[in-house]
């Protein structure tokens, strides 16, 4: 078949023009992807180099050394010690379980943490390292090292992990350091990007809580490149971390030491304050627990018996506890009605053995009475009756107002876990929680620091403190950060009239020194030394009307949680305050049998700084105290260490 | 017997026709590759093994191949156009039973030396046969129906065999190429435009019938779709691909980090570097200029494809030559468009550049085509 030439001319032409619009319509697409082209990586450019920066550089943190911790004499408290585990790398091993196998033969494994090292390992990528031992010995150590070449893909490293000497002297103040928890993390706010640091460790409870900022320092950085699986191909550039700030605290480890020895396994709970600086040189609370534990990760068992025990070890009692202050609340009642000028020079008031307000019968601890009784003498023998009677004239506000003053109710600015507001009842607060109205027998109650009335060992020392100085003394536990001395809480003067002070510290010194006195037994003989205090008594269980009209019932005859509380707060020495110390035993029964020993073997200690001499002693106390100090003594690794005490 | 043959004497003939070859294609097909032997080198890690070796040998297969197709008289090829479409049909045919399977698709025949994609052969046979037709058809019967549902019909069955495979991207690519030489050929607009409104209606079926038990695509499909219109909505997930090619083209801005200095491909947050998206990184290393280089070498590739197709008075040969043309371009720019984010995912490789064997050595028997076409032209 042969076609005429004009109809292919035609036909090519025609092709033509589709041709060229065919192919205008390809430029112009070219044109959209030179134009897309521009966009993407002219104009954006910076946008998406970020965005590849971001994939490709991946910022490791470097955990920054945690500040450590002495006392006010430079003794180490909480330190970082080397500590050394072993990690395995799949892809260098080879055959993991081989090598580990080989390894548990040099080195003793924990069976469940080797279980979940195993797991870790065919978890995570093959060039990630996990840790197979921790907290290895330096022998174990080394002989890993020696047999380096028939364990391969094992390599030692070096850490830091927090270690507390002094043990369970310091747990309450202290506390302790944990991994981080899934509930840290979402109880703080903006969390600071070392917290994500796997089992990287922040303070729990304590100064190593409330102090977490300054301890735990500035995260260092590595810049590394990595690839999409995450496997670092090499280290860009490295900036060294800021160290935690090293803290210095006001305790004093030998006499906390003491302290604690001395209260023992007892439930209880001792502050003793420097009255010059407000410094807590001690601050104990028993029976404790080893911090330790706690660090290494405590085992189910031992937390359970910490939780179990009735003596609640986990509580700091001193700064957490709140009891009714009982007779110790007495000379806040005493001020608030001198201060107001509502007891005359020689005002006497006659205490049958009760007192009856508004129909109720308010009975003194003394069913038989005391008589006639003054100022110093209600204090000395602690007429209750004398206190009903100045509560009546001076109303609760006034108590109130001057049991704030003294620090009561008041949370007081310590860097300790869960301290205590304590209570400082009104008559708006019974309202507001009660829904009830206040009734002057809420009143009565008061006056004696029972009823609502709540405070803690620490601001039973604080108010102590502040009646034996006249001052605003206000506790203070962090003596320097990073050598930068911290605000002393010595507090100025708080206003009162001195002469009304006087005879509160000379009432207070009757009660110690005095024939009759309820803290007499518990007296110091050396004159330089003399103290003065207050003993407490304070009842935790209602008291039925079947025991009102029976008067008191013997402690000894209840059970242990229902006993009293003992309480004595006390100053020393009388003519020249240097210390204030409160101490309280849970159940302990009477103050001035259960407490007052206690303060006053801590007072003299802390005043002697060491060991009192027995001179200080009644004659007849002296064998049994002698005993007791050489029981101590073996109790205190401390007081043991030869220069231990070198500022 | 055809215009062709009355003018066959001013033919070269033997080895005299190598100097009558398009040397500048030839030579810009050389440097396109070469790109990608550069590319393939450095996502490799500065290294000729694994991609970079092979793929130059392929080229050099190639190229011999294009210049062996080139040697034979056009109107053989001509003459082969039916037979060359039917085997490829047979092949697809044969992939739909003995393929093997890879990436979720059922793609190439296992030759032992080398594993044949039939749908890659497809696109050349179709833009032969195709043309060969038109080249038969009396040009006043081009626009009559029947006449039009016979080339519909050649383009539709190899489409749907590949849609079968399931290949997306190149039925797209082939059911384009086919209306487009149609389209060259002269078949009256108004086809084109009730074939453009009936494939809006086809997108909208294909959307609807997501879900039911009629579904047109798979469903990886569809969610290549999905993050194609929202890529920042699974960017770890379904839209990495998208998300991350993008970046990688963004940060290589005016002129690149540098040969070898690009950090998303060699450090693999892309996927398929070597292949698909080996264009991404081209634009990291050499940024805008050098992606922009590699647009224009393509597009002077086209531009002396339809130069040659249009001055060439042999019906068949100008089709042909702007058919493959047109293939190529479909090629690259859908490609591109992909990576820059422009369409979506659909697995078309970067024409010379990509690794990749059988699509490299069709490529190079096309343009051997149109090389043929180019010496065998009436003068």
């Amino acid at each position: 078949m042969k076609r005429p030439r004009v109809d292919t001319e035609a036909n090519h032409r025609k092709l033509t023009r589709r041709a060229a619009l065919l192919g205008g319509a390809q430029l112009l697409f070219v044109g959209a992807l030179g134009a897309r082209m521009q966009f993407l990586q002219v104009d954006q450019a910076d946008q998406f180099r970020l965005l590849a920066e971001e994939n490709r550089i991946n910022v490791r943190l470097i955990p920054p050394a945690r500040g450590e911790v002495f006392d006010r004499n430079g003794i180490p408290l909480a330190r970082n010690v080397p500590s050394y585990r072993i990690v395995v790398v799949r892809e260098d091993a080879g055959d993991v379980e081989n090598v580990i196998s080989r390894l548990g033969k040099i080195v003793d494994l924990d069976a469940e943490e080797l279980e979940r090292a195993m797991a870790e390992i065919k978890r995570s990528p093959p060039f990630l390292p996990v840790t197979v031992a921790d907290e290895v010995a330096w022998e174990d150590l080394s002989r890993v090292s020696v047999n380096a070449p028939a364990l391969p893909g094992l390599t030692p490293e070096v850490g830091l992990s927090r270690v507390y000497p002094q043990g369970s002297d310091f747990a309450h103040v202290l506390g302790y350091v944990g991994p981080v928890s899934d509930y840290d993390l979402e109880r703080i706010e903006d969390p600071d990007q070392l917290l994500r640091i796997p089992r990287f460790q922040i303070g729990k409870v304590g100064v190593e809580a409330k102090i977490e900022e300054n301890l735990r320092g500035k995260a260092g950085a590595r810049r590394v490149e990595v690839n999409a699986s995450g496997r670092i191909m090499r280290e860009l550039d490295r900036r060294e971390g800021v160290a935690g700030s090293d803290l210095q605290l006001t305790i004093d480890a030998k006499l906390q030491s003491y302290v604690q020895a001395r209260l023992a396994e007892e439930s209880a709970s001792a502050v003793v304050m420097d009255l010059e600086s407000g410094d807590l040189v001690a601050i104990a609370s028993a029976p404790t627990y080893d911090p330790n534990l706690f660090v290494r990760g405590i085992s189910t068992k031992d937390y359970n018996a910490l939780t179990s025990n009735t003596y609640r070890p986990l509580a700091s009692k001193s700064v957490q506890g709140t009891y009714p202050p009982g007779s110790t609340f007495k000379m806040i009642t005493a001020m608030a009605a001198l201060e107001d000028g509502l007891i005359g020079p020689d005002e006497t008031v006659y205490c049958p053995g009760h007192l009856e307000v508004a129909n109720r019968k308010f009975h003194c601890w003394k069913r038989a009475g005391h008589g006639w009784v003054d100022l110093q003498n209600s204090l000395k023998q602690s007429c209750d009756v004398y206190y009903y009677d100045l509560a009546l004239k001076v109303g609760i506000e006034k108590i109130t107002a001057m049991a704030n003053r003294f620090g009561l109710g008041e949370r007081h600015d310590v860097p300790m876990s869960a301290v205590a507001k304590g209570l400082t009842p009104t008559k708006d607060w019974k309202a507001s929680t009660h829904g009830q109205d206040w009734v002057i027998g809420d009143t009565v109650n008061a006056s004696i620091g029972q009823g609502y009335m709540l405070a803690s060992p620490l601001q039973l020392c604080v108010m102590t403190a502040r009646l034996a100085t006249g001052r605003s003394i206000t506790p203070r536990l962090v003596k320097s950060v990073d050598g930068v001395e911290q605000p002393s809480g010595a507090g100025t003067s708080m206003g009162m009239n001195e002469n009304n002070l006087r005879k509160m510290r000379r009432a207070m010194y009757s009660v110690v020194n005095d024939r009759g006195g309820t803290a007499y037994g518990s007296r110091i003989i050396e004159d330089a030394v003399r103290m003065a205090g207050k003993t407490g008594t304070s009842q935790v269980r209602n008291i039925t009307a079947a025991e009102r009209a029976r008067g008191v019932t013997r402690n000894e005859d209840l059970p242990w949680e229902r006993r009293d509380h003992a309480l004595f707060v006390n100053f020393a020495p009388y003519d020249n305050p240097k210390y204030a110390v409160a101490v309280v035993v849970e159940h302990g029964g009477g103050g001035s049998k259960a407490a007052a020993p206690i303060a006053r073997d801590v007072t003299l200690q802390a005043l002697y700084s060491g060991e009192p001499p027995l001179e200080s002693y009644p004659t007849k106390d002296r064998g049994r105290i002698r005993e007791q100090q050489r029981v101590l003594r073996d109790m205190r690794p401390l007081a043991n260490i030869p220069g231990s005490d070198q500022a | 017997m055809s215009y062709l043959e009355y003018n066959a004497k001013y033919v070269p003939v033997g080895p005299r026709k190598i100097l009558y070859l398009n040397w500048p294609l030839a030579l810009l097909l050389t440097a396109v590759a070469g790109v990608g032997f550069l590319m393939l080198y450095s996502v490799a890690g500065g290294s000729f093994s694994p991609w970079a070796e092979p793929q130059m040998k392929r080229f050099a297969m190639g190229f011999v191949l294009m210049m062996l197709v080139a040697m034979v008289p056009i109107w053989l090829w001509r003459n082969l156009a039916g037979v060359a479409f039917a085997g490829s049909l047979l092949l697809l045919l044969a992939v739909e039973f003995f393929g093997s399977v890879g990436m979720g698709a059922q793609r190439w025949i296992d030759l032992g030396f080398m594993r044949l994609q039939p749908s890659e052969l497809t696109k050349v046979t179709l833009v032969m046969v195709l043309a060969a037709y038109y080249d038969w058809l009396p040009p006043h019967k081009k626009s009559h129906p029947f006449w039009v549902l016979i080339p519909v019909i050649l383009i539709l069955v190899p489409t749907f065999l590949v849609l079968r495979q399931p290949d997306l991207g190149t039925s797209i690519l082939l059911m384009t190429a086919g209306g487009g030489l149609m389209f060259l050929a002269g078949v009256h607009w108004a086809y084109f435009a009730a074939v453009i409104a009936s494939a809006g209606g086809l997108i909208t079926a294909v959307f609807q019938s997501r879900g039911t038990d009629w579904q047109l695509l798979k469903d990886y499909q569809y969610r290549r779709i999905d993050t194609f219109l929202d890529p920042s909505s699974d960017p770890l997930g379904a839209g990495y691909h998208i998300t991350q090619s993008q970046i990688a083209l963004g940060s290589g801005g005016w002129t690149g980090r540098g040969f070898m200095q690009g950090t998303q491909s060699r450090l693999n947050f892309l996927p398929e570097k070597h292949t698909d998206f080996i264009f991404t990184t081209l634009a990291e290393e050499f940024g805008f200029v050098g992606a922009f280089s590699l647009l224009i070498l393509y597009t002077l590739i086209i531009v002396f494809c339809v130069a040659s197709a249009l001055a060439n008075k042999d019906r068949f040969s100008s089709l042909l030559t702007l058919g493959v043309a047109l293939n190529f371009f479909l090629f690259f720019a859908v490609n591109m468009s992909m990576v820059m984010g422009l369409a979506p995912v659909v697995g078309v490789p970067l024409p010379l550049v990509s690794y990749g064997g059988s699509a490299m050595l069709v490529l190079m028997i096309a343009f051997g085509l149109t090389q043929s076409a180019h010496v065998h032209r009436p003068r």
